[in-house]
């Protein structure tokens, strides 16, 4: 299937103005475990134009659980296996992998022509870091982050919030990965929920 | 000061970060918009509260 083709489908699928908008949009996501792994894999399906991986780790034993990886990719970069998984699902659009460790410093390098950011990360401080830098560096850049999907509690508890002007966050708001652990379902729910919301910006959707 | 939605009553003269600290937030585990403007936490400190602020405070937790 060729580049017309596949962007032929899309817009029959998705409607032609839909098709446009999700195209010129230009998506960071920041970190590539349990939800950005997930949610740039819907991002793609979508023909989201411009998607900007960033993560600094390689696959691992213990990701297989809740990423989109698989076990030949254990002992690759997170940015080369999901960019491997991307281009069989969707080769016609652009792809910025960066296998970095995302900082103060380097937000506006890495996220700066994003229009819209995933925050991914698993650990609290660096979520905290991300919303901060993100928020006083990029005055332009929507947010959708995510926060508590540990645990196996139902999914009716997970919820999207528009918590600041340019901000999103998805989840529970409690489940801690240090008092439970984390189970594929939930953390795919909670990316599913970002890349709705994602979507939704994109489609000037801004409410909730 | 309206702090979540929730309006509450300032007790004394607190800056965002003693503000914090008396509330048990972990300071690195939070983000805070005041008045519709994010605060950068090496501004915690001289951010001086008053009774006609707003916070939104946002708790992480981790996982992902």
């Amino acid at each position: 299937m060729d580049k017309a083709q596949y962007y032929h489908v899309q817009e029959m699928r998705h409607g032609m103005d839909m098709q446009a908008l999700f195209a010129s949009a230009h998506v960071g996501i920041a970190g590539l475990g349990g939800l950005g792994s997930h949610v740039a894999v819907l991002l793609a399906r979508l023909g989201i134009g411009t998607l900007t991986l960033v993560d600094f780790d390689s696959v691992d034993e213990t990701n297989i659980h809740r990423q989109a990886y698989e076990l030949a990719d254990i002992g690759k970069p997170k940015t080369q296996a999901l960019y491997e998984q991307l281009m069989r699902i969707n080769p016609y659009i652009t792809y910025h992998c960066y296998q970095e460790k995302i900082v103060p410093e380097n937000v506006q390098t890495l996220l700066g022509t994003c229009s819209v950011i995933c925050e991914a990360f698993d650990r609290a401080e660096q979520k905290a870091m991300l919303v901060e830098n993100v928020l006083c560096q990029l005055p332009n850049a929507y947010l959708v982050g995510g926060n508590g999907m540990a645990d196996v509690k139902s999914a009716n508890l997970m919820r999207v919030q528009k918590l600041m002007s340019r901000y999103y966050v998805c989840g529970d708001g409690i489940s801690d990965v240090t008092d439970s652990c984390l189970y594929a379902p939930r953390v795919a729910l909670c990316a599913s929920m970002q890349a709705t919301q994602i979507m939704r910006i994109i489609l000037n959707e801004k409410n909730i | 000061m309206k702090v979540n939605g929730k309006q509450i009553k300032l007790a004394k003269s607190l800056s965002l970060k003693e503000y914090l600290e008396q509330e048990n937030y972990v300071l690195l585990h939070v983000a805070v918009e005041r008045n519709g403007q994010i605060i950068p936490r090496a501004d915690f400190v001289n951010t001086m509260l008053t009774d006609d602020d707003k916070l939104e405070i946002v708790s992480f937790v981790g996982g992902g």
